[in-house]
């Protein structure tokens, strides 16, 4: 159970990750355009926080690992989504107006929106590993699969959402969907049975 | 027998004949690759033309008569310059997506009074339309190099406003999606002078078109739709014309437009307020615009 939540958890943060991503395109549209240095921008700060969250997440496992905590970081991935929802309009439009070149603009404004919750969910795959690995030996093949799944829920995010969900639903919908969806898997990591710690 | 056999070798000389005056007619004049796109001119039949696809896949952006440049082949330049019969005087006109400058070009013929900015986000087609369209130097008409949507907004900051505002922004499928959304629109027209004038160049097929045309209902209530390959949206920040007003305004420009060998009067009986679009579709917003999905779909 709790091997299939994490595997379950990676390859939804995949999926998060990306469809975040794409939409977070929608969101910057409006106020810097939609160029190539725009997706330049995002696609910067998307692999910077990640690369920082893998950092983090590493670390972070090396200190009682276990399944609730990567609920926790699931979680709290997910809720810092919640700005994007409630302010940016508003903070795109002031940050355009402060810096008129929409190639910083518009890195200022992906930072701002989306650094923190891609960062978190970085986290999520070291540590995921951390909790799946047995022993020395099979770590290779576990963090293979491991990757398998999140890069796979990464390609279904991506894949879904510029397909399908942006023609059925609101930029802030799927949010909210994505943020419901990471809320229920990290609650049921948080509530699985048996508190005892990965090996 | 023997006959077939010549009508067979009669048609493949004739298909060889068309190939051949196809391919010595359609002279590419130019071609580069440019930060959005390539960007082609071809030359056919004495018309030159810009695309931004190897095979003009969805037509050709711009025309131009190599021999009449001032005659203006396409129809949707004259349906957007027929937004002059709701707005005769402009001062100030913007106008999104500059292609080969047909537009521009006319306009500082037909009203020289009128400041004129253009907006283009891509260097490559200013240049073209500098060196292949007869554009002229920077003198003329003011070329802004943005983005559509950045630049409306830096001009709502500066608190500038416009007579006329014609949007005509295309890539190679259709509209970018944050030109087509209700808040676009709202922001458009913020920028429009009290009385001034929108004309959009749209498309009339696919499923897109109900979508648009709720989406820019949204924003002006009533607006004159001219169709013919293409549909032209004309809007105004403020009440529309009558009848009357629109001929008696276009009479102005019967002889400027004949020089560009354009009828005012056929340009008059196209305008329509009839709303022939299904009333409920959804409406584009920042939040929904999938509106080149939409455009895949069939009407």
């Amino acid at each position: 159970m709790r091997l299939a939540l994490t595997y379950s958890i990676a390859g939804w943060s995949g999926f998060f990750v990306m469809a975040v991503e794409l939409l977070g395109g929608r969101l910057l549209a409006p106020t810097f355009g939609s160029s190539i240095y725009v997706w330049g921008a995002i696609i910067t700060v998307f692999m910077l926080a990640l690369s920082i969250g893998y950092l983090a997440g590493g670390r972070l496992s090396m200190n009682g690992p276990s399944v609730r905590k990567l609920g926790i970081i699931l979680i709290v991935a997910a809720l810092t989504v919640l700005p994007l929802l409630l302010f940016a309009v508003p903070m795109l439009d002031s940050i355009a107006a402060a810096i008129p070149d929409p190639r910083w603009g518009s890195l200022v404004g992906a930072t701002a929106l989306f650094f923190i919750p891609t960062l978190f969910s970085g986290m999520i795959s070291p540590y995921a590993v951390r909790l799946i690995v047995p022993d020395r030996s099979s770590s290779g093949r576990h963090a293979g699969q491991l990757y398998f799944v999140s890069t796979f829920g990464s390609a279904a995010g991506t894949l879904l959402t510029s397909f399908y969900l942006v023609l059925i639903m609101e930029v802030n919908h799927i949010l909210i969907a994505l943020m419901a969806i990471s809320g229920s898997l990290g609650l049921a990591a948080i509530l699985v049975r048996g508190e005892a710690n990965a090996q | 027998m023997r006959s077939s056999g010549w009508a067979l070798l009669w048609f493949a000389a004739g298909i060889f004949a068309i190939a051949g005056a196809r391919a010595d007619d359609m002279k590419l004049l130019h071609s580069e690759r440019s930060l959005y796109r390539e960007v082609l001119v071809y030359e056919a039949g004495g018309v030159r033309c810009i695309c931004f696809t190897r095979f003009c896949r969805i037509g050709r952006q711009t025309c131009q008569d190599v021999k009449q440049p001032e005659r203006i082949v396409m129809n949707y330049p004259q349906m957007m310059l027929a937004s002059l019969f709701v707005k005769p005087e402009p001062k100030s006109v913007l106008i999104i997506g500059l292609g080969g400058g047909t537009i521009p070009r006319a306009l500082r013929e037909v009203v020289p009074q009128a400041r004129i900015d253009v907006v283009e986000i891509d260097p490559a087609v200013v240049k073209v339309a500098r060196r292949f369209f007869d554009l002229g130097d920077t003198s003329a008409v003011n070329v802004i190099e943005a983005d559509g949507r950045v630049q409306v907004k830096r001009a709502l900051r500066q608190q500038q406003r416009y007579d006329i505002i014609m949007l005509d922004a295309f890539d190679h499928e259709y509209i970018p999606e944050h030109l087509l959304t209700r808040e676009f629109l709202q922001e458009v027209k913020a920028l429009l002078a009290p009385g001034g004038v929108l004309a959009a160049n749209t498309f009339s097929s696919s499923r897109l078109y109900d979508h648009e045309s709720t989406t820019y209902a949204s924003v002006f209530p009533e607006f004159f739709n001219l169709k013919r390959e293409n549909r032209v949206i004309i809007a105004a920040n403020g009440p529309l014309p009558n009848e009357k007003q629109l001929r008696a305004n276009s009479e102005r420009f019967e002889e400027t437009f004949d020089s560009f060998g354009v009828s005012t009067r056929k340009l008059l009986s196209l305008f329509s307020r009839k709303q022939d679009w299904e009333r409920d579709a959804r409406i584009l917003t920042d939040q929904y615009s999938p509106a080149n999905l939409l455009n895949l779909g069939q009407k």
